[in-house]
């Protein structure tokens, strides 16, 4: 298997982009990461599109030939793959392409995850957003996305005795790190009290507990380790990628207050990296609810189960903490274009490898973790960069 | 919304919580399914479709204040993870009660009821829906 690396990365503005296609998005990402890697168009050998689901979003499938066509790449008939796995669909692209360039397949590979979210009602995009959870057994019978995470919340603070308060700081620091990325959706802080204030979505979560409907695109291109210094004075390694798999419906799990495939992922990772948790210094975790980053920073090997909660309230997750979490504002503040999250994710933890993060900037970063989960955790996936 | 058989196909679980047993195991699942996913290959064939009771307790609970319009439910409404005392948890609606009436632990069992409607003159959909199981004291006359 080959070294990989990432040579350039590009991301547009999260939030309400109205004036914006899904199109017009996807591209602009992509060709930003293309000038970032300083490569042309027709050293591209393939391209792989995380998406989840733009036949309802934008009525609109076969996403892959459709970016690589307006990126003008439909006269080299390049291979181009979309990729689905709900809200993990862009970690998972970028693993596909990790994989074609490791395997010795393809050299030069762009990824890129997109998803125009606000061409439908907020309340269409409820119903696409409850896809990702079992419809038949879930969905029907009245389980709303964040009501499942309101159950998985409920069961923490009566296992783990963790409080309302801990789970709005989750709110509270990733609207502070949003606040220092200008291309967040939202970059306003917000109190605790402005969390717990909010209206109710589904008890105990309310609607600061919850992560926008967002318009964006990010993307990455990828190149083997050995060819990186000709495009890039600072490439980032991919040094692990884990991908796992679970149950469909929360229900069907012992447990829900871990993510198993948040654990597995994360080992595989790591074993294949030869790193530890605590050699982490920055993670980008999937933050689409409040309690989701408390489970997350847990399962994830971060905190002991049932502590993370405890260690957001104490400060160990911000910037300057033990370990950063989230520094671009997560889903929560950055927003949460779902098929172009797991990019967004990697853009940043890049972009803090670089030192290039600005007022965000971890000092001295050199290990970084993407955790990108879809549906209530029946796929994950997590990658480990390393500075060069 | 879907077509009428979409719904129907599912009946058999939804108005009478129609579960299996894996006979190699023992254990129960809901809804059914193919394979058990602890023995394998050995299952195959061994998968008998059983009536759970519908009665168990609720592991997790929450009130839903923003739901989905398509599915035309009334708000809010109290959502549950119930685990069956053949094993498996389930989701579904807890009525006939309060949200503070209720906690983690209580027993509930299962009743049919209408789960949502396709507008004023289209199909209604039934299945299951979860009820406490001792009915709160009567106020004192």
């Amino acid at each position: 298997m080959r070294r990989v690396a990432i040579i350039g990365v590009g991301d547009t503005e999260f939030g309400e982009l109205w004036d914006a296609s899904f199109r017009d998005i996807g591209i602009k990402a992509g060709l930003a990461a293309v000038a970032d890697a300083n490569i042309t168009a027709d050293m591209i050998d393939a391209l792989y599109v995380g998406n989840m689901s733009a036949g309802r979003f934008i009525e609109q499938e076969h996403i892959g030939a459709l970016i690589a066509d307006y990126a003008g790449l439909a006269k080299s008939h390049i291979p181009a793959t979309r990729v689905e796995a709900a809200g993990a669909s862009g970690g998972l692209a970028l693993r596909q392409g990790f994989m074609a360039v490791a395997s010795g397949l393809h050299d030069i590979v762009v990824v890129g995850g997109a998803e125009k979210m606000t061409d439908v009602s907020d309340t269409e995009s409820a119903v696409i957003q409850s896809s990702a959870a079992d419809q038949e057994w879930e969905t029907v019978l009245g389980a709303t996305f964040p009501a499942l995470h309101a159950l998985m919340a409920r069961r923490h603070m009566h296992e783990y005795g963790t409080t309302r308060e801990q789970i709005a700081d989750v709110a509270v620091k990733n609207h502070r790190n949003g606040s220092l990325n200008p291309k967040a959706q939202f970059q306003r802080e917000i109190s605790r009290e402005t969390v717990m204030g909010s209206a109710l979505v589904s008890s105990p979560l309310r609607v600061f507990d919850c992560a926008p409907s967002s318009d964006g695109a990010a993307a990455v291109v990828l190149c083997p380790l050995d060819h990186a210094k000709k495009y890039t004075e600072v490439p980032v390694e991919i040094v692990g990628s884990g991908q796992a798999s679970d149950t469909l419906s929360l229900h069907d799990r012992k447990d829900i207050c871990t993510m198993e495939a948040t654990k597995v992922a994360a080992k595989r990772a790591f074993d294949m990296a030869g790193i530890a948790q605590k050699d982490i210094d920055v993670a980008e975790v999937h933050d689409n609810f409040t309690i989701s980053e408390i489970m997350a920073i847990e399962d994830l090997g971060f905190f002991k189960k049932g502590e993370g909660g405890k260690a957001t309230e104490t400060g160990l997750t911000a910037i300057s903490g033990q370990i950063a979490v989230n520094t671009s504002g997560g889903l929560k503040a950055r927003g949460d274009p779902i098929g172009a999250t797991g990019l967004a994710q990697a853009v940043e933890v890049v972009t803090q490898l670089r030192g290039k993060a600005g007022k965000r900037q971890v000092i001295d970063a050199e290990l970084g973790l993407t955790h990108n989960v879809g549906g209530t955790g029946a796929t994950v996936v997590v990658h480990l960069m390393r500075r060069v | 919304m879907a077509t009428a058989p979409r719904f129907w196909r599912e009946n058999p679980s939804r108005y009478n919580l129609m579960g299996v047993k894996c006979n190699s195991c023992g254990r129960h699942f809901f809804p059914p399914r193919a394979i058990c996913p602890v023995c394998h290959r050995k299952s195959v064939g061994k998968m008998e479709r059983i009536k759970l009771k519908g009665e168990g307790k609720i592991f997790s609970m929450t009130e839903v204040h923003e739901g989905l319009e398509e599915l035309n439910i009334q708000r809010p409404y109290i959502l549950a993870m119930v685990e069956l005392d053949e094993g498996p948890k389930i989701t579904g609606q807890v009525i006939d009660c309060d949200a503070c009436d209720l906690e983690i632990g209580m027993p509930v069992r299962a009743t049919l009821r209408k789960l949502s409607e396709e507008g004023p003159s289209g199909v209604i959909h039934y299945g299951y829906k979860f009820i406490p199981l001792k009915p709160k004291p009567e106020a004192p006359h």
